[in-house]
């Protein structure tokens, strides 16, 4: 155990300092924090990669008042990925739907922006504004988490939330 | 082809040894019977089904593909072209795998698999009133009125006490979608069946007639954590078909990337796998650790993910010796890190509790289903491209094989320690004898029909490729598969027996990519 505390003390704080707190903005219906529910819809799961990314110690998404949650109807925020498969737009319309309001979509990398790569195929809706209406858009193969977090940031702070 | 013919067991089927990776050849099958008696023969001889797939006009057939210890040898059977819905001999009779892939094959196509008693269907969900390949490219596929409106018949357990827990396809966090149908007594598993194919987005109707390098950039997004693993299969494909070898220096750089894609996810499941039993510590040093990685990704490669940085023909980026003796400093912190973290793991007395004797694939049970990959060799199988021949650089710096034979949660976890640090050896050796190179050649035209196949040990196991090129460059047809399709069902074996709340954990050991299998 002495081992593990040792690594916990020598390794210290890596949390990057980086734009305002989350929770100077007060958007109104948000308060001081915000819940994000994301939905794969498809993705090659390269912008997971990124997203399990904001959770490092570098970037500590939860120390800014952001966190992922399990359910829909916990959540403010619907982060999208993937070109929106047709199988997955059923579940994709559902979760929608179980996000209380004021809410906002943020559809994150190039699928779906527009499908991306994928936006020619059959099996894909190509892109998340072909199924609901989006917010905001962060393109990238896939975004970087500063753009990610700069987005996030950005769909915390402005512009009105979608209608509920 | 050479008919020459190296072993009594396999009659009329030979490969010759490349210079680049795994001898590899198609063995094309004049009848349906033909096809049936060699599969039968590679099969008993040891080799290992590690897929099937279909390609549509202007040749119809059916692949599959087998890796023995000689190398990889793909079946290939022709189909009628002017019969609608023609059959082909089902293998699921004697390789239970096969199962998959040819409802895939039946979903896309339309070829009938015969013998085949499972009528479900598996990534296609009845979604389309055709099969969408039967059609030609860009065509619009017509939706099945009546999709969404039948359940998928799930095997059920009955009896005094048994529930069912329905999970998916959008599960509680940051993951891949997929459904699982848990049947339960109390708190232990009782069977669990997947049914996946939510991430479908028809990549093998994609590559139809795109150019080579469009392509590449579709094959480095089969599965978003293996992107070098496919691209560097994708490329091997094009390669052969060209009868293009790229230089040594272009094989020691995608070797040396194919490695920092294995130590970073191997980095990641090993942080996801402590967090699952309970350890937040773990989440963090892991990720700390492979935070590192990827930021020297981007700053000698110009991206974190290796995305696009393998192309036919050669690679995107090169080493200069500034970079090369950062990489090799790196390569030092992160050892010396690795082995105290594995320290902490195996002294862990509540960690052990939960790896041990959780999610126990049984050797035996591996073999059957012929596994490679972490998987397999956690549960003792001794598989491994770069081991066995993985041709240069391997043969020059051979990576010694990760085995574990407990097969759990525990096993899954000590291979991918032991992956690590052979992987971060391996790369010290490239990356201290990296030859003179040029990091990419224009690879040749081809004046008439060319086909060519491509494997690489990814970070989950073999990752295989297959193109069929139209003259100058065209793409015909291909096609690559992701191990995860033939890990999925070990899965299934692999929860029933343990407790719910363990499924996470033996998931996240296994980690298997939803997309790859989709495609």
């Amino acid at each position: 155990m002495w081992k593990l505390l040792l690594k916990i003390f020598q390794t210290g704080i890596l949390t990057e300092k980086r734009g305002r707190p989350l929770s100077q903005t007060h958007p109104p219906g948000f308060g001081k924090s915000l819940a994000i529910r994301h939905v794969d819809a498809g993705s090659c799961n390269g912008c997971e990669l990124e997203l399990w990314a904001l959770e490092n110690p570098y970037y500590a998404l939860s120390s800014g008042g952001v966190k992922f949650v399990a359910s829909p109807r916990h959540a403010d925020l619907l982060l999208v990925t993937g070109p929106v498969t047709r199988a997955m737009k059923e579940a994709l319309l559902r979760t929608r739907d179980a996000v209380p309001g004021p809410r906002r979509v943020l559809a994150v990398g190039d699928c779906a922006c527009n499908g991306g790569i994928f936006r020619d195929s059959y099996a894909v809706h190509g892109g998340v504004d072909a199924v609901i209406p989006v917010d905001h858009h962060l393109p990238g193969c896939p975004p970087s988490p500063d753009e990610l977090l700069e987005a996030i940031h950005h769909a915390f702070g402005s512009s009105p939330p979608s209608s509920a | 082809m050479d008919n020459r013919n190296p072993r009594q067991s396999l009659p009329g089927l030979c490969l010759i040894p490349r210079e680049d990776g795994i001898p590899r050849a198609l063995f094309p099958q004049e009848t349906p019977e033909t096809y049936l008696a060699q599969a039968r023969i590679l099969e008993s001889a040891g080799g290992r089904f590690l897929g099937l797939w279909g390609a549509g006009d202007p040749e119809p057939r059916i692949c599959t593909a087998f890796l023995l210890r000689e190398g990889l040898f793909v079946l290939v059977l022709p189909l009628p072209k002017e019969t609608p819905s023609p059959t082909f001999p089902s293998l699921s009779g004697f390789i239970p795998a096969a199962n998959r892939f040819e409802r895939t094959v039946r979903d896309l196509f339309g070829f009938r698999p015969e013998g085949l008693e499972d009528t479900r269907p598996w990534v296609g969900h009845d979604l389309w009133a055709v099969p969408p390949l039967s059609l030609p490219p860009g065509s619009p596929v017509p939706e099945n009125p009546g999709a969404g409106s039948s359940d998928y018949p799930f095997v059920r357990v009955t009896g005094p006490g048994v529930h069912e827990i329905p999970v998916g396809p959008v599960h509680a966090g940051i993951i891949e979608p997929g459904h699982f149908r848990f049947q339960v007594v109390g708190e232990k598993v009782l069977r669990l069946e997947e049914l996946l194919g939510y991430t479908h987005k028809g990549v093998d109707g994609l590559f139809r007639n795109r150019d080579i390098a469009w392509g590449a950039r579709l094959a480095a997004r089969i599965s978003g954590d293996s992107t070098v693993a496919t691209s560097m299969a994708y490329a091997q494909a094009i390669e052969q078909a060209l009868d293009f070898s790229p230089a040594a220096g272009v094989r020691a750089l995608r070797a040396l990337l194919l490695e920092r894609e294995r130590i970073a996810n191997h980095l990641g499941d090993l942080g996801a796998i402590g967090n699952d039993a309970g350890l937040g510590f773990a989440l963090s040093q892991f990720g700390r650790l492979k935070e590192n990685l990827l930021r020297k990704n981007r700053q000698h490669f110009g991206a974190r993910y290796l995305f696009d940085q393998v192309t036919p023909g050669g690679v995107r980026t090169s080493l200069d010796d500034e970079a090369i003796s950062d990489l090799l400093e790196e390569n030092g912190i992160l050892l010396e890190e690795i082995l105290a973290l594995h320290k902490i793991y195996d002294d862990h007395g509540g960690l052990q509790d939960r790896f041990q004797n959780t999610g126990v694939l049984l050797p035996e049970v591996a073999h059957r289903l012929g596994l490679g990959g972490v998987v397999g060799r956690a549960s003792a199988q001794a598989w491994d491209l770069r081991a066995d021949h993985g041709g240069d650089p391997y043969r020059r710096f051979p990576p010694a094989l990760a085995l574990a034979h407990t097969g759990d949660v525990a096993a899954r976890v000590l291979v991918r320690f032991l992956e690590i640090q052979e992987s971060l050896s391996f790369s010290r050796a490239l990356l201290e004898h990296l030859p003179e190179h040029s990091i990419a050649e224009s690879i040749p035209d081809n004046s008439g029909p060319a086909e060519g196949l491509g494997i690489v040990e990814g970070f989950r196991g073999e990752v295989l490729a297959w193109v069929r090129l139209a003259p100058h460059g065209v793409i015909e047809a291909a096609h690559i598969q992701d191990p995860s399709a033939l890990l999925w069902p070990a899965l299934e074996i692999a929860v029933p027996g343990n407790l719910v709340a363990d499924f996470p954990l033996i998931n996240k050991s296994f980690n298997l990519s939803y997309s790859g299998n989709d495609l």
